[in-house]
């Protein structure tokens, strides 16, 4: 008998979306109960996770098609907090924009599904199943503004782009699956010695789709016009949470089955974060609207993130889960902030927008001012950190070439981060902005900052948190 | 010893900073907010002068020292001074209180958010010179960009966005190599710490990359020829009191860094790359002040002058003479006082005309005599007069120099004499000369703030001009090791 306590979370979290559509189904004008009792579920999964399985050792369960360890119960808490924030601190938005109905808190519940699944996997069915699910929430998602064209259009793109994707990831799965009889990753890892330029090919195509879903350079381009046609809460959304899921899983499937074939995959993973590191901070110098900058930052970050991963080593991987929760933090202080800027029912979202914004609203443009530097790696800020355990993964590992590109793409970066500042700060005011904002908003945008500012005090805890992962 | 007192230094400010930002800034606050800030720095300084007459300057082990666990099983946090370190600690919080009776007359607007970027970068400035630690270090000298940038771009003049973005990324451009060699001295060493690096010494085969990305951080900071051009933009635009941050604390990270970390760390390396510092001082010795001979605007004539002092800085400290360090220490603090003394001089006739350019002025002498005075002391000191601080600084380092290299030496001396030709032209045609623009006559004399702020600066650079004996005995055993150490490494090749 398997011990289902493990799945519990999964378990408890698909009865409850069954059980909320139902509810949303029958019971007439129920968007706010929906919403609200999703936000129990999230916090109840998250809790349940947190109990049952934080502390066990690696387990492996249904055949050994999932793995439950450290890194999959950290991961999937960071996913279940970070789509708690995003789904409470979108609901003035989606009001506004007359979209507040039962399928939102339900689509970002079953994407959560789709993510838990991938972070537990450990075979490439399993995972595969996980990220289609995933991405089946998420296409609607972007489509959520029905009424806009843009909005469709982004869902539109995001599904063909994505559909191409997932289908060179499954040919992949099955180039693998043909040399070497199993889709388990452990048996995988066994069979590797004798095929190992014909995995290369597999393993080629699954990093095609996995780079992809992270949007990394060169498989980006679908990023920026869906950011900037989704609904400015579904932008929050992908901009944080997939990305968790899909660096557990970048980081699970390198390093169980093909560790031995490192020498292969390490080039195309290097190459991957130089071309995003370079080209997001390259490709942001132009943008006027927030959203495709941010876009645009998001591409760069997971550039360093990847970095991490391809140092090839457990501090790597540390490192790289401490940029991916410094970068959430970040993004969320950063929407919050794209969240305030609203006047009479309508939501800006242009770089002009900001402009003058500390004579206004002089503790918003504080806070973005300390985002944003943060967001640049400027100590003593958390992002400065979250960039130097990643470079000295690297260092470790003696990739020098890739150290420096780095840093010096952070400084190209920092160009367009200090142009929004200076927007702010040494610009005209325009008209002031609606300061009624709710509490989740103002309550995410605080902590966050405060949390970026203070990080520096306290760097050790967050790294205890990440010391226990353990992968090679 | 148990009383934190570097740390206490450190935080002070940042903690003033704090109640500041919890102070509403309207009008009527303003005026205590700026006691509180002036109070802050106050306190900080007396401070440091208790540091200092506490102070032991017989030996050259680092005192006063903290440690703490920061990052586990990575990084301490760890202070201490020793003679190297401790006057530039002084020159910061003896110029920050002065920096903040100045904004009176020159700063209109958001004078509170302004007192607390001033404050927060003294903390960081403190910080930069007390840490011994690389990475506590870099925190602390990357760290200062950001309030710096913010007094550039929100204070500033007319293309203060230009200026500010180009101060913000030609700093970090040269900050992010030195980043780089840091964790590679961590992966080799195993540490960060500056003492267990001193005794262990770093392996030669990497010294000269390292020396190399930390010499284009320092570089860039000092500013050495070629890549000084950010800071005449930055000193013309930036408001007086950034000016005066800028000259006299922001430029001598650099040199500080140098002492410490390129001949400390890396002296297999600063030997070979001696040549390459002595090239690029004589040139910027001899070509910056040319180019400040022709300046029309008064801020970037001092800017293009700073270039020149700091290029005798670096010269100084790369003879690894006795007097070339010490003189390159002593020319650092008597340029912080002087050169802030003349940003504040240029400060007071704009605050009153508007006008920076040079040949809105002339025959002022009669107009505004006190003022006059004044000025022509700093005049003097700048292009070193005997009797005067930077006299000790330039004799010294040229008596270092005159040891190690003859040439170098020798060019570097005419400098001097380009030096007085710019500071003395500068000075004739602002203050001397027919009156002819009728304007200047509504001009008054230094107010009571002004006059303060430039005495207090004008007693130290007499006096240490007269009498340099307590800034030598800080210094003299320190560096005496430093050079001990650095030749019995170099002997024994690592």
């Amino acid at each position: 008998m398997e011990n289902l306590q493990l799945v519990l979370p999964e378990i408890f979290l698909s009865l409850s979306i069954m059980f909320l559509l139902i509810l949303g189904v029958f019971k007439k004008n129920s968007s706010r109960l929906v919403q609200s009792l999703s936000l129990a579920v999230l916090i109840v999964t998250a809790v349940i996770t947190f109990n049952e399985t934080i502390g066990i050792n690696e387990t492996k369960l249904f055949n050994n098609s999932i793995i439950i360890d450290y890194l999959s119960s950290l991961m999937k808490i960071i996913t279940l907090l970070a789509a708690f924030l995003v789904l409470v601190i979108s609901s003035n938005y989606l009001k506004t924009f007359q979209i507040f109905k039962i399928e939102y808190p339900i689509l970002i519940l079953s994407s959560v599904l789709g993510m838990m699944v991938m972070i537990n996997s450990n075979d490439l069915i399993v995972f595969y199943m996980g990220l289609e699910l995933q991405s089946l929430a998420l296409y609607v998602l972007a489509t959520f503004n029905r009424d806009q064209i843009k909005s469709s259009e982004a869902g539109l793109k995001y599904f063909v782009l994505s559909a191409l994707s997932s289908g060179l990831l499954l040919y992949g799965c099955s180039l693998i699956y043909g040399f070497t009889g199993s889709t388990n990753f452990n048996v995988i890892a066994d069979q590797l010695n004798s095929n190992e330029y014909a995995l290369t090919f597999g393993i080629v195509f699954i990093l095609v789709g996995l780079a992809f879903k992270i949007s990394a350079v060169p498989f980006h381009m679908w990023a920026p016009d869906v950011y900037e046609g989704s609904p400015t809460s579904v932008t929050l959304f992908f901009t944080m949470v997939p990305k968790i899921a899909a660096l557990t899983v970048f980081i699970r499937f390198l390093y169980v089955p093909f560790l031995n074939l490192i020498d292969q995959w390490q080039m195309i993973l290097i190459f991957l974060s130089i071309a995003s590191m370079l080209f997001g901070a390259i490709a942001a110098i132009g943008q006027t609207n927030l959203k495709r900058l941010v876009a645009y930052s998001s591409i760069g970050h997971v550039g360093y993130a990847l970095a991490g991963v391809a140092a090839g080593t457990n501090d790597g991987i540390q490192s790289s889960v401490i940029y991916i929760i410094i970068y959430i933090l970040m993004n969320l202080g950063l929407f919050s902030c794209l969240l305030m800027l609203k006047r009479d029912n309508n939501y800006y979202e242009k770089i002009d927008d900001l402009s003058g914004l500390s004579k206004n609203h002089p503790m918003l443009a504080l806070s973005l001012l300390i985002i944003l530097f943060s967001l640049a790696g400027i100590p003593p800020l958390a992002g400065f950190f979250a960039k130097f355990y990643v470079f000295k993964a690297v260092i470790e590992q003696s990739m020098y070439f890739l150290a420096i590109v780095g840093l010096l793409s952070t400084v190209v970066a920092a160009f367009y981060y200090l142009r929004l500042i200076k927007i702010m700060y040494f610009d005209e005011q325009k008209e002031k902005y609606d300061t009624d904002h709710g509490f989740w908003l103002k309550f995410s945008l605080t902590a966050s900052t405060l949390l970026i500012l203070i990080y520096f005090i306290f760097p050790s805890q967050l790294i205890e948190v990440v010391s226990r992962i353990n992968i090679i | 010893m148990n009383f934190p007192i570097l740390s206490s230094l450190i935080l002070l400010p940042s903690i003033g900073a704090l109640f500041l930002f919890f102070t509403k800034s309207d009008k009527k606050n303003n005026f205590t907010g700026k006691y509180v800030a002036l109070f802050t720095s106050a306190v900080n300084f007396f401070l440091s002068i208790y540091l200092w007459i506490l102070f032991d300057p017989t030996t050259s082990e680092f005192q006063f020292v903290e440690e703490r666990i920061w990052i586990k099983d990575l990084i301490n946090y760890k202070v201490g001074v020793d003679g190297i370190s401790i006057l530039f600690i002084l020159l910061t919080t003896f110029i920050t209180p002065l920096c903040i009776i100045s904004v009176n007359n020159s700063i209109k607007e958001r004078l509170s958010e302004f007192l607390i970027a001033v404050l927060i970068m003294e903390s960081f400035m403190i910080g930069v010179f007390c840490s011994l630690d690389l990475v506590i270090f870099y925190l602390f000298f990357e760290a200062g960009l950001i309030p710096m940038f913010l007094i550039i771009g929100i204070w500033g003049g007319a293309r203060r966005v230009y200026s500010a973005f180009k101060f913000f990324l030609y700093t970090l451009l040269g900050s992010v190599l030195m980043l780089v060699a840091i964790i590679t001295i961590y992966w080799l060493n195993g540490t960060t710490d500056v003492v267990e690096l001193y005794n262990s010494g770093i392996d030669i085969k990497y010294q000269n990359l390292l020396w190399l990305a930390f010499f284009s951080s320092f570089a860039v900071k000092t500013p050495m020829w070629p890549v000084h051009t950010w800071l005449p933009d930055a000193h013309v635009e930036a408001p007086t009191a950034g000016s005066v941050l800028l000259a006299a604390i922001l430029l001598k990270m650099a040199g500080y860094g140098f002492i410490r970390f390129s001949l400390g760390l890396f002296p297999a390396a600063s030997e070979i790359f001696t040549p390459l510092i002595y090239t690029l001082s004589v040139i910027a010795i001899i070509f910056t002040s040319f180019i400040a001979l022709m300046q029309e605007d008064m801020k970037k004539l001092i800017a293009y002058s700073s270039v020149a002092h700091m290029g005798y800085v670096t010269l100084g400290i790369f003879t690894i003479q006795q007097q070339g360090i010490e003189g390159s220490i002593i020319q650092m603090i008597s340029h912080g006082l002087v050169s802030a003394a003349l940003f504040l001089c240029v400060g007071v006739v704009y605050d009153r005309m508007h006008s920076r350019l040079i040949n809105t002025y002339g025959g002022i002498v009669s107009i505004i005599p006190k003022y006059s005075i004044l000025f022509m002391l700093f005049t003097l000191a700048a292009l070193g007069l005997p009797g005067t601080s930077g006299f000790v600084g330039e004799f010294l380092i040229l008596m270092g120099a005159f040891k190690d290299n003859f040439l170098v030496a020798v060019i570097a001396s005419l400098g001097v004499i380009i030096g007085a030709a710019y500071m003395l032209w500068l000075y004739k045609r602002v203050v001397f000369g027919k009156l002819i623009n009728t304007d200047l006559k509504q001009m008054f004399d230094l107010n009571r703030s002004e006059l303060f702020i430039l005495s207090c600066l004008a007693v130290p650079t007499l006096f240490f001009g007269f009498y340099p004996d307590p800034l030598i005995n800080t210094i003299e055993v320190s560096i005496s090791d430093l050079i001990d150490q650095y030749n019995f490494k170099l002997a024994s090749k690592t």
